[in-house]
């Protein structure tokens, strides 16, 4: 088993597109802190609306490394599942496509684990994805903007709301938070896994996973009561947002927010739980197709 | 007729003197605060916005002869009340204005005198402010600012060891504030089930409390801290 993930880590260490991922989000986050290194104020003046009618804020101290890394994860929310979509969907169509499928199953190895090897590299890969982000977007923001109180603007129910955490309480939920959409994204990579054993070119099953992400990410935030009650529950989408749930800090009666504290646990461990009970419905699938598959290419 | 006359006339009398009376206090009042030309405040602010969850802020305030005043948060991000400034009692009692007696009021246990302030200039941002003054110990307690541009602001002023001066050791500023809504969409918020059912009652009432631990006072402070 070792030495199968060796080697499907191996090929995707070979495949260009695995560093166009890289590049991707290189460029992305470049992208985003030269913009508000020029022109953060801007974004600070509409996320704040009228506030500044009746309040004097700092901005050059809340534009800083941990409200950039909020930002850019925010924006990177649909982007980050293509990039995974990108090897973990080629993984049995690409070897399909060039006939190299047949050749592995001839081997003495077990079909569930040509898959659990394939799943465990597209897993590795969406970590490495997600630690270089941590690197561009949190660690090099905090050396461009510095460190300070972090502000997060929400809409809540019925209601916006401005949450300040302070900065030696911000870390851990970053922490937190990546931790959370390497379960999220590996659930993409999960998905990808499986339309790739129903494909014969990688082509079919990355644009089919992206399709269903944009198209459950827009059914999600409709904000239509009948789809929040009834269809929202059943789509992975409407949980992959679930890392800035460690961003939500609870507050004490009097509306100040308490340092350590997330206003609601039990929603993130229930999202938690449907994202990991997803990989292994999806993982399960998969195995269970790819061991009834007749072979041809 | 001549009763009716001579009670005309001790009416007239006393209300003269009541005026005078109220005249007289705020005067006492402004003589207590003048004797500090500069001061340098630390303390702590309590914000408590309904769309605001932001924690204690440590603050400064500095204020300089005859009306500069500046609140600064010393770390951290901060969301500084613009109206804190007419926290400053100089700046209150600095204008022209004439000066109506309102009669007495009670703050707590504490039996008040109550003047009305209209400012004698019509281009003043102030359209009227209701002061309240302890008459025993010269002290303002509270006032009610309505002006034109910014709604009303309320100030509660409680007093410890610097009342000789005229300086609070406790501040609570009631302000207006304007709704605050985010177009929903934008931010891709992780919404709970509990999201959907809070439903809170919005007020537009905000509040600061500011409190004051130690004073520095006459000793100097620098004019670029202003600007």
């Amino acid at each position: 088993m070792w030495s199968l993930l060796q080697i499907e880590l191996f090929k995707i260490s070979k495949r260009p597109r695995t560093y166009l991922s890289f590049a991707a989000i290189t460029a992305i986050v470049l992208i985003f802190q030269l913009a508000f290194k020029a022109d953060g104020k801007s974004y600070m003046d509409l996320m704040l609306q009228n506030v500044q009618d009746n309040f004097e804020l700092n901005k050059e101290n809340a534009i800083n490394g941990y409200f950039m890394c909020y930002i850019i994860l925010n924006t990177l929310l649909v982007q980050i599942p293509i990039l995974v979509a990108l090897i973990a969907g080629d993984a049995i169509s690409g070897e399909a496509n060039m006939g190299t499928l047949r050749l592995m199953l001839t081997k003495p190895i077990s079909r569930s684990q040509i898959i659990l090897s394939k799943f465990i590299a597209s897993f590795i890969y969406t970590i490495l994805l997600l630690v270089w982000m941590a690197v561009m977007a949190l660690f090099l923001s905090i050396l461009i903007f510095g460190m300070d109180d972090m502000l997060i603007f929400r809409v809540k129910g019925e209601e916006s709301q401005i949450l300040q955490i302070l900065k030696d309480d911000v870390i851990w939920r970053y922490f937190a938070a990546f931790g959370y959409a390497a379960i999220a994204l590996t659930v993409i990579a999960a998905l990808a896994l499986l339309l790739s054993v129903f494909a014969e070119n990688s082509i079919g099953p990355i644009i089919t996973t992206v399709c269903i992400v944009i198209i459950f990410t827009i059914v999600s935030n409709l904000n239509v009561p009948v789809i929040d009650k009834n269809v929202k529950p059943w789509l992975f989408t409407s949980y992959l947002v679930g890392w800035k749930g460690f961003f939500y800090i609870g507050t004490n009666t009097e509306g100040q927010p308490i340092p350590g504290s997330i206003e609601n646990w039990p929603a993130i461990r229930n999202s938690l739980f449907i994202l990991i009970a997803h990989i292994f419905l999806l993982l399960g699938i998969t195995i269970a197709v790819f061991r009834k598959k007749d072979i041809l290419s | 007729m001549l009763r009716t006359f001579f009670l005309s006339c001790l009416l007239l009398f006393s209300k003269s003197m009541l005026a005078q009376d109220i005249k007289g206090l705020i005067t006492k009042v402004r003589q207590k605060i003048e004797k500090v030309n500069d001061y340098e405040a630390s303390g702590k602010m309590k914000t408590n916005v309904a769309f605001l969850k932001v924690p204690l802020a440590d603050v400064n305030v500095y204020f300089k002869k005859p009306n500069k005043l500046k609140l600064k948060s010393t770390k951290g991000v901060s969301f500084i009340p613009k109206g804190a400034v007419s926290f400053n009692i100089n700046n209150l009692l600095s204008e022209d204005f004439s000066i109506i007696d309102a009669g007495t009021d009670k703050i707590g246990n504490t039996l008040v005198r109550v003047a009305k302030l209209l400012p004698n200039d019509d281009n003043s941002d102030v359209v009227l402010s209701t002061i309240y003054i302890d008459p025993v110990n010269n002290l303002l307690l509270k006032s009610k600012t309505t002006t034109k541009e910014s709604g009303t602001y309320e100030l509660l002023l409680s007093y410890g060891k610097y009342s000789e001066y005229g300086l609070p050791d406790k501040v609570v500023f009631s302000f207006n504030t304007k709704d605050y809504k985010l177009p929903k969409g934008i931010t891709f918020d992780f919404e709970t089930s509990s999201d959907n059912k809070a439903k809170t009652i919005k007020s537009n009432k905000g509040v600061a409390e500011l409190l004051f631990s130690q004073y520095k006072i006459n000793q100097g402070v620098a004019e670029s801290i202003f600007k």
